[in-house]
């Protein structure tokens, strides 16, 4: 059965991965809030060990999308779904799995910073101490590993007692990143995760999505398209709950296939 | 020209907001003062006058009040003569004009009978094992006397109270099965108390009245002596502290109008803490599932608005239900069950501390379980992703991370209740407290906690001393005592939980706000 729509036979506006070289694979989503639909028929695959961007104008769904990779849409009673996701091959929707479970493999950080109000120490260690079974030197160690993978160790190792809540936002930022680094997830969705911090956090943000795509593979949500094309391998183009182009970075942002993607980019509508 | 800069201002508004602020710190000022002053004011020693009419016999009294005679030109005033067993009455009116003249010798004494009451008048003698004492020398003897007195009297209630009261019981309860030991270690505690009390009764006082009356009176039953007159200030301040003392650790005297509360204050703290732990985990988890559990539907709402309704059910009515259900219903079944060797005479079939705190916890449910709704709605939803991103179940969201910032909410709610309950009294009258119950419902019987039996209060004390006692005019400041002390117990146990919240959110790192 064939998912994509090509306008050519060689790299249409939607690119295609192989199996085996995806994460996540979205097949015919559709979601919508009650009446009103927010995805319609979606069909892609997320590479593996990548930095995959979402793009596209407010309400496009491209949050709504990233959401329903963590299950996230559960929570809401009005959610309407159809079409399937897939983690590794297996149906994250099937009757069997363990919701928290994925949502530890397929972890995901906020728009806006949200540690808990507790130490610096205990937001690390928060999703170690779910899983349950850990020994406190082997907790200390992960948790040190964890906050130097999101570049904070040297900033907090004197104060891991402390209440995350006197970190500066960026810091914030990036003790939600290393608490989700602890649990050690396959998948990193993050949502617009710098558009509330200061130009110098936004590229440490940025460096670290960098460095993160060799363990992992990250999706993206960002309406700053400049920080897409500094940071991302792929980039999908979303306008009102539709997949319109999907394609590597370089490629979608200097030639774009469509007209509508080329005026999205250029700033000609919203 | 207008000018640029033309004050607006704020208008009154300020200042009726500061006004109405000041307006009720000035009640609450006033209410406490008006307790504290009539209140603990009845623990000064008071100076006794020698009051001489112009025609009659002189009497010894301590005024407390005058008045106008309605209608007439003269006032009267209140004398608190005690002396009952001499007179037929502790009080006495006298016309001011008829008043010849007003003398405050040193020597006049006061003395605090177990029976009687108060004794206002002169030391004669003191006699007793063997020694006679008159004159200058008979009130230090008297004394030394009373503080031996006291020693005695102390091993004579701790026997009574710790030994054989409990051995009584046991023996009660075990039937013919009575142990050689038991019965011989409640002869020996008996054979002591009589050693006590023969060798207490041996004192006798002679009194005389200030119009030359003269009693006989056994030292056993005098609690305390004092001459007013001649005490200092620091004396005074010295008997005070002593009689405010008596009055937290004892038990009544005289139906009430008399002696301490301790009974009714263990009481109150007992139940309100057995009301606080049934009441906690219903509300919360009550207030748990209305937020984060149910659907939203119209059933949810309804049993919103169900609940917020009942907290305006008049507290009777609970009072009421409780007795129906909780005492007739489940405590006669409970009695038939478990208790039937004890019928007709009911265990759990009639008030008592469980019922009486099961009745406050169904009154106060709906205030914990508002409080906690209000405070799960306050936890921020990103605060809940946040858990869930990470890999939590939605217990696990729970318990970690919303509980603990509701915390502070759930104390507040439970502060709402201890205060509702604390001093509620009428429902009380229905399922559980008693006029009279000096002893308390904890002690070194197993199971030591019993919650079948009545206790006292202090919110029903105050409204027995008031209006059913046959001394009311004595009564009054034992009553204002006892609110000033229920206000103050209230206030305690509300500090006590607003400490806590506090310290929970600086903890957690939330602005903390008295």
């Amino acid at each position: 059965m064939s998912f994509f729509t090509s306008s050519s036979a060689a790299g249409g506006p939607i690119i295609d991965f192989a199996a085996a070289e995806s994460s996540l694979e979205i097949a015919g989503l559709s979601l919508a809030y009650g009446e009103k639909p927010a995805l319609r028929d979606l069909t892609l695959r997320i590479p593996r060990h990548r930095v995959t961007a979402f793009i596209g104008p407010s309400g496009c769904g491209k949050s709504t999308l990233l959401r329903a990779l963590n299950r996230l849409h559960d929570l809401n009673e009005e959610v309407v779904r159809r079409g399937e996701i897939r983690l590794e091959g297996q149906d994250i929707h099937a009757p069997q799995v363990d919701v928290a479970e994925l949502r530890r493999r397929v972890g995901m950080v906020f728009q806006a910073p949200n540690p808990f109000p507790m130490s610096i120490y205990d937001n690390v260690a928060f999703g170690l101490r779910l899983q349950g079974g850990m020994r406190k030197r082997e907790m200390d160690d992960t948790v040190e590993w964890a906050l130097h993978s999101a570049a904070l160790w040297e900033e907090v190792k004197d104060r891991l007692r402390a209440s995350a809540w006197t970190l500066s936002g960026g810091q914030q930022q990036r003790l939600v990143i290393a608490r989700t680094l602890a649990v050690q997830p396959e998948v990193l969705l993050l949502d617009e995760p710098a558009s509330a911090l200061d130009p110098i956090s936004t590229l440490k943000i940025e460096e670290l999505i960098r460095n993160l795509k060799s363990r992992l593979s990250l999706v993206l949500v960002t309406h700053n398209m400049q920080q897409a094309a500094r940071v991302s391998d792929y980039t999908a183009f979303l306008q009102q709950g539709e997949l319109v182009e999907y394609g590597p970075t370089q490629t979608l942002f200097t030639n774009p296939r469509l007209r509508r993607t080329e005026n999205y980019i250029t700033g000609r509508m919203i | 020209m207008r000018t640029l800069w033309r004050r607006r201002g704020e208008g009154p508004w300020p200042w009726l907001a500061a006004g109405s602020v000041a307006l009720s710190l000035l009640m609450l000022l006033a209410l406490l003062l008006l307790l504290a002053i009539r209140g603990l004011g009845h623990f000064w020693p008071a100076e006794v006058a020698l009051v001489a009419l112009q025609d009659g016999q002189p009497f010894a009294g301590v005024a407390v009040r005058e008045e106008q005679i309605p209608g007439e030109e003269t006032r009267e005033r209140l004398y608190f003569t005690g002396n009952r067993d001499l007179d037929g009455d502790r009080w006495r009116w006298v016309e001011v004009s008829a008043i010849a003249d007003i003398r405050h010798p040193a020597e006049l004494v006061v003395l605090q009978r177990s029976r009687w009451g108060e004794f206002h008048g002169r030391l004669v003698a003191v006699t007793g094992g063997g020694e006679h004492h008159t004159g200058e020398a008979a009130w230090p003897a008297l004394q030394a006397r009373l503080s031996e007195l006291d020693v005695l009297r102390d091993e004579r209630d701790r026997l009574r109270d710790d030994v054989v009261v409990p051995l009584v019981r046991r023996l009660d309860n075990a039937g013919n099965l009575a142990d050689a030991d038991f019965r011989a270690a409640l002869a020996a505690a008996n054979a002591r108390i009589r050693e006590l009390q023969s060798a207490m009764g041996d004192d006798i006082l002679i009194l005389e009245s200030v119009d030359g009356r003269r009693i006989e009176q056994p030292l056993d039953l005098v609690l305390r002596a004092w001459r007013p007159n001649a005490m200092s200030p620091l004396d005074k301040l010295g008997a005070w502290a002593g009689g405010v003392w008596l009055f937290l650790s004892e038990g009544p005297r005289a139906a009430n109008s008399a002696g301490g509360v301790w009974p009714a204050i263990f009481g109150t703290v007992l139940m309100v803490l057995l009301m606080s732990l049934v009441v906690t985990p219903f509300g919360v988890l009550a207030g748990i599932y209305l937020n984060e559990v149910a659907h939203q539907g119209p059933l949810t709402r309804l049993v919103r608005i169900g609940v917020r309704n009942l907290a305006g059910v008049p507290a009777i009515v609970y009072g009421v239900f409780g007795l129906g259900v909780f005492v007739y219903g489940i405590g006669g079944t409970l009695d038939e069950w478990f208790f039937s060797e004890s019928l007709p005479s009911p265990t759990f079939g009639t008030g008592g501390l469980l019922w009486a705190s099961l009745t406050l916890a169904l009154l106060t449910l709906p205030v914990v379980i508002v409080a906690t709704e209000e405070g799960l709605a306050r936890v921020p939803d990103h605060q809940r992703e946040g858990a869930l991103a990470l890999g939590a179940t939605r217990m696990e969201m729970l318990t970690r991370v919303v509980l603990p910032m509701t915390l502070p909410a759930m104390l507040t709610g439970m502060i709402l209740a201890v205060a509702r309950a604390a001093g509620e009294v009428a429902p009380l009258m229905l399922v559980g407290v008693a006029k009279l119950a000096p002893q308390v419902p904890v002690d070194g019987d197993f199971p030591f906690l019993h919650l079948e039996r009545k206790f006292m209060h202090l919110g029903y004390h105050i409204y027995d001393a008031a209006f059913h006692g046959d001394d009311v005019q004595a009564a009054m400041p034992l009553v204002f005592a006892t609110a000033l002390l229920l206000v103050l117990v209230i206030l305690v146990l509300n500090l006590t939980a607003i400490f806590l919240r506090h310290h929970l959110r600086a903890r957690h790192g939330a602005p903390s706000r008295w």
